[in-house]
C-alpha cells in the first residue's frame, strides 16, 4: 500500500527574451538574422495597416464582418516563421498577419470579405487550409494532415491555430490525444488572448495554465511571452523540430492580447474595462521590436516612413483589384461551383434555372442551354420557380 | 402593451419565465455580462444572477449534455446556442440523449430543456452562421422543433417552450430579430405548441411558410391580391410536431398549395408537407403542390445569400405555376 506523489511529467517552462524595453536576454535569442527580423516586423505592421484599412471598409459597408488581429502579430509571425514552404498552415480566423507571412494575397482577404467565396482561391502550391470558423474543429485536422504526410514518407509538419476558448472544446482535446498517440508532427499554436468574445480567460477554464492541457495527454508544452516575436519563435523553432525530427507534436501557449474588438460585430466596452486595453497597449509587439530594431540601427524614421508608405501602397492596390474582380462576379451561377467534383444532374438543372432569372444578363452561351433545358421540359422549378417557362 | 422586436419579445419571454420559476436557467456562449451577442439576453444576469445566467465555457456539446443533466434533476434550462450552425458540436447530446431520455428509462427521467438557436440567412454573416437545417431537429423524435415567425408568438411560443416537459429546439430566424415590431401584450400569452396559425385568409391558393420566410409570403400574398387572387397564408410555427391538418384543411379548400423554405430543396421540410397534402387531400387538388426552396448548395457568402434565399418574385411565380396548371 502507498500514497506517493506521481511524476505525471513536465512542468510548464515560460519564455520570455524581448521585454518591454526593447532589451533582450542574449542567452535565449535565437540566431536570427537582421533580414529576417525586419521581414518579421514589415509583416507585422503590414496585418495592422490591413485590419486598419478593413475597419473602414467594414464601417463604410464596403466588406462584412472580420476578425482584428491587432496585438497578436508577433505571436503569428514568431511560429508561423518557423515553417517551411510544404509545412501546412491550419488557421482558425484570425491568422491575418500568419497568412500573410505565407504569401496570402490580400486582395483575396477582402474578396473573401465582401462576401464571396471566391476568395479563397488557394494555389496548388499552398499548403494553407481555408478559415475555419467553428472553433476547435480543424485542430483534429491538423492532426490528420500531420499523421497522413508521416504515412506517405513526408517529412512536412503542420501548424495550427486557436484561441484560449477553443481550449474548451472537445475537438482540443481529441486533437492534442490523436497526435501524440499517432505521433503526428503537429504543433499547436494556442493564442490566449485573453478573451473569447465576452468570457474571460478565467471564467473560461480553471486551468492555471492553457498549456498544461497538453501535459495530460503527453505532449510537451510551453508558454511564452505572445507580445515577444523572438519568445514565440524560440518555442516554435524547438517545437517544430521536435515534430520534424521525432513526429512528437507540442503546444505552444502565447500569452497576448486581443486589442480590439472580437469581430466587427462586437462591442468590447461591455465586458472590458479601458485601463486593461491601455495597460496592453503598452505592451505592443510592434513597438517593442521596432524598439529593439532601432536600438540596433536596423529601422529609423526615414526606413520605416518608406516602409509604411510601400505598405500603405499594397494595401491600396489590393482593395483596387479586389474591387475590379468584386465587379466581374456576377449571378448565381458561382453559388452551385465546387459542391461536387462533377455536378449532379439535379444540380444543373438548378443552376440553370436560377442562371434564368437571376437579375444579370445570362451569357449567350448558358442561354441556348436554358432554352434546351426548357424544352426537355417538365422540371418542376420548385427551386426557382417556373422550369417549363423560358424567359430567353 | 409594448410595441417590441423579437428580440426584446424573446427576452421579455425569459425575464418573465425566471422570474416566475426559479427553476429556469440560461446558460451558453457570452449570455451573461455580454448579454448575448444579439442582446437576446439582455440585463438578465443584472436581476438573476451568475447562478441562473451562466456564462459558460466554450463548448456546445459541453453546455447540452450539462443542460440535459440539469433538465433531469430538476431544472429547466433554456441554453442558447450562439448560431445553429454551431449546434453541430452538441449535436450528439440532443440526438443520442436528450430527445430519447424519456424513452430510455421507460419514462423515469424527462429533459424539460428548450434549446434556443438564431438560424438563418439575410444578416451577411460569415460561414456557418445562416443556414436552415430545421430538418436535422424534425427527423428527431422525441423532440420538439419550434419556430416563431414574430415578435409576439415568439415570445408566446417560448413559455409554452419552457413549461414543455419534453425538449425542444427553439429556431429563432434571425433575420426577423431586428426587422419590425409588434405589439406584445404586457400579460403573460402562452400558445400551444404543435398548431399552425392562419397568418391570412383566401380561397384561391394556400401558401405554407415559417420563420423569416413568413414575410415574404405575406408580400407574394399581397401581391396576388392586387391581382385579385386570395391566398390562405399558413404559418406552422412548429414543425414538430407538425400541424398538417391545418394545411389539410385550407388545401381541401383552395386546391392549391406552394410551401415556401429556405433550407435547400431535397429532402427539406416541404417534402414531407408534400406528402401530408397527398395523403390528406389528394382529391381536392387542382395542380402539383409547389416548392420554393434554397438550392441544393452550401449557403453562399453574404454576397450572394439574397440570390440563394426565396423572395417574393420566386414565390409568386411558384404561385402563377400552380394557378395556370
Ligand atoms: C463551435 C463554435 N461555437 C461558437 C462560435 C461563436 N464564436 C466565434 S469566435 C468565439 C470565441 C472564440 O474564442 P477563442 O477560442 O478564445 O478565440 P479568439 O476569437 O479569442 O481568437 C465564439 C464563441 C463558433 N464560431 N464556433
Amino acid at each position: 500500500m502507498t500514497r506517493e506523489p506521481v511524476d505525471y511529467g513536465d512542468e510548464i517552462p515560460f519564455i520570455s527574451v524581448l521585454d518591454e524595453n526593447g532589451d533582450i536576454d542574449d542567452d535565449l535569442m535565437p540566431d536570427l538574422g537582421p533580414e529576417v527580423v525586419l521581414k518579421g516586423y514589415r509583416t507585422m505592421l503590414k496585418a495592422r495597416r490591413f485590419d486598419e484599412r478593413r475597419l473602414k471598409l467594414q464601417r463604410s459597408g464596403r466588406i462584412g464582418t472580420f476578425a482584428p488581429v491587432v496585438g497578436q502579430e508577433a505571436s503569428q509571425i514568431g511560429t508561423i516563421s518557423t515553417l517551411r514552404k510544404d509545412d501546412w498552415f491550419v488557421p482558425s480566423y484570425r491568422e491575418t498577419a500568419a497568412g500573410f507571412w505565407r504569401g496570402l494575397d490580400p486582395a483575396d482577404i477582402l474578396v473573401f470579405d465582401a462576401g464571396y467565396n471566391e476568395g479563397i482561391s488557394i494555389p496548388d502550391d499552398a499548403r494553407d487550409l481555408p478559415n475555419a470558423v467553428p472553433v476547435g474543429t480543424q485542430m483534429l485536422q491538423a492532426a490528420g494532415i500531420a499523421h497522413a504526410g508521416r504515412l506517405r514518407g513526408e517529412d512536412a509538419i503542420a501548424m495550427t491555430y486557436f484561441g484560449d476558448g477553443a481550449t474548451s472544446q472537445g475537438d482540443f482535446h481529441e486533437a492534442l490525444n490523436f497526435a501524440a498517440v499517432y505521433s503526428a508532427p503537429v504543433v499547436f499554436v494556442c493564442q490566449n488572448n485573453q478573451y473569447a468574445i465576452s468570457v474571460p480567460r478565467e471564467k473560461q477554464t480553471a486551468s492555471k495554465t492553457l498549456a498544461q492541457k497538453a501535459v495530460a495527454n503527453g505532449l510537451p508544452a510551453v508558454q511564452v511571452d505572445g507580445n515577444d516575436l523572438f519568445a514565440a519563435y524560440t518555442a516554435a523553432r524547438d517545437a517544430v523540430k521536435r515534430a520534424r525530427e521525432d513526429g512528437q507534436p507540442g503546444m505552444i501557449e502565447c500569452v497576448t492580447y486581443r486589442i480590439e474588438m472580437h469581430t466587427t460585430a462586437d462591442d468590447p466596452t461591455r465586458y472590458r474595462e479601458d485601463d486593461e486595453v491601455e495597460a496592453w497597449r503598452e505592451r505592443d509587439p510592434l513597438d517593442r521590436l521596432g524598439d529593439y530594431l532601432r536600438d540596433r540601427d536596423a529601422l529609423d524614421d526615414g526606413k520605416l516612413e518608406k516602409m509604411e508608405k510601400e505598405i500603405e501602397a499594397e494595401i491600396a492596390d489590393a482593395w483596387e483589384r479586389a474591387e475590379a474582380r468584386i465587379e466581374e462576379l456576377e449571378g448565381t451561377d458561382p453559388m452551385f461551383a465546387h459542391i461536387y467534383a462533377e455536378p449532379t444532374q439535379e444540380l444543373e438543372r438548378q443552376r440553370k434555372a436560377m442562371a434564368r432569372r437571376a437579375p444579370q444578363e445570362v451569357h449567350a452561351g448558358e442561354d441556348s442551354e436554358a432554352e434546351e433545358d426548357a424544352e426537355n421540359g417538365k422540371d418542376e422549378d420548385q427551386v426557382e420557380g417556373d422550369g417549363e417557362k423560358d424567359d430567353g | 402593451m409594448a410595441e417590441l422586436t423579437m428580440v426584446e419579445a424573446i427576452n421579455l419571454a425569459l425575464h418573465q419565465e425566471m422570474a416566475r420559476d426559479e427553476t429556469v436557467l440560461v446558460l451558453g456562449e457570452d449570455v451573461g455580462v455580454d448579454g448575448g451577442i444579439f442582446r437576446v439576453t439582455r440585463d438578465l444576469i443584472e436581476e438573476y444572477g451568475e447562478a441562473r445566467v451562466m456564462d459558460t465555457p466554450l463548448a456546445e456539446s459541453g453546455i447540452l449534455g450539462f443542460s440535459i443533466g440539469m433538465a433531469m434533476n430538476g431544472m429547466k434550462p433554456v441554453p442558447e446556442m450562439q448560431f445553429s450552425g454551431f449546434a453541430y458540436l452538441g449535436f450528439h447530446q440532443l440526438e443520442s440523449h436528450a430527445s430519447r431520455m424519456r424513452w430510455r428509462s421507460q419514462g423515469r427521467f424527462s429533459v424539460p430543456m428548450t434549446v434556443r438557436m438564431p438560424y438563418g440567412g439575410g444578416v451577411r454573416a460569415l460561414e456557418h452562421h445562416s443556414e436552415s437545417r430545421e430538418i436535422f431537429y424534425t427527423h428527431m423524435p422525441g423532440m420538439k422543433l419550434v419556430i416563431p415567425s414574430g415578435p409576439r408568438n415568439a415570445r408566446a411560443l417560448l413559455l409554452a417552450a419552457i413549461r414543455d416537459p419534453d425538449p425542444v429546439v427553439f429556431f429563432e430566424p434571425k433575420a426577423s430579430y431586428r426587422a419590425f415590431r409588434e405589439e406584445v401584450p404586457d400579460d403573460e400569452e402562452v400558445m400551444e405548441l404543435g398548431r399552425a396559425r392562419t397568418a391570412r385568409e383566401g380561397g384561391d391558393i394556400t401558401l405554407v411558410a415559417w420563420g423569416a420566410m413568413l414575410p415574404r409570403t405575406m408580400e407574394a400574398a399581397e401581391r396576388l391580391s392586387e391581382e385579385g387572387i386570395e391566398a390562405d397564408v399558413i404559418d406552422l410555427l412548429t414543425l414538430s410536431p407538425l400541424d398538417y391538418e391545418t394545411v389539410v384543411d385550407s388545401v381541401a379548400r383552395t386546391g392549391r398549395c406552394v410551401v415556401v423554405h429556405e433550407a435547400p430543396l431535397s429532402y427539406g421540410p416541404a417534402g414531407e408537407i408534400v406528402a401530408r397534402v397527398n395523403e390528406g387531400c389528394f382529391l381536392s387538388l387542382e395542380a402539383p403542390v409547389a416548392r420554393v426552396a434554397g438550392p441544393d448548395v452550401h449557403m453562399p457568402y453574404f454576397a450572394r445569400e439574397q440570390l440563394y434565399l426565396p423572395d417574393s418574385d420566386r414565390i409568386l411565380d411558384a404561385c402563377r405555376r400552380t394557378l395556370d396548371f
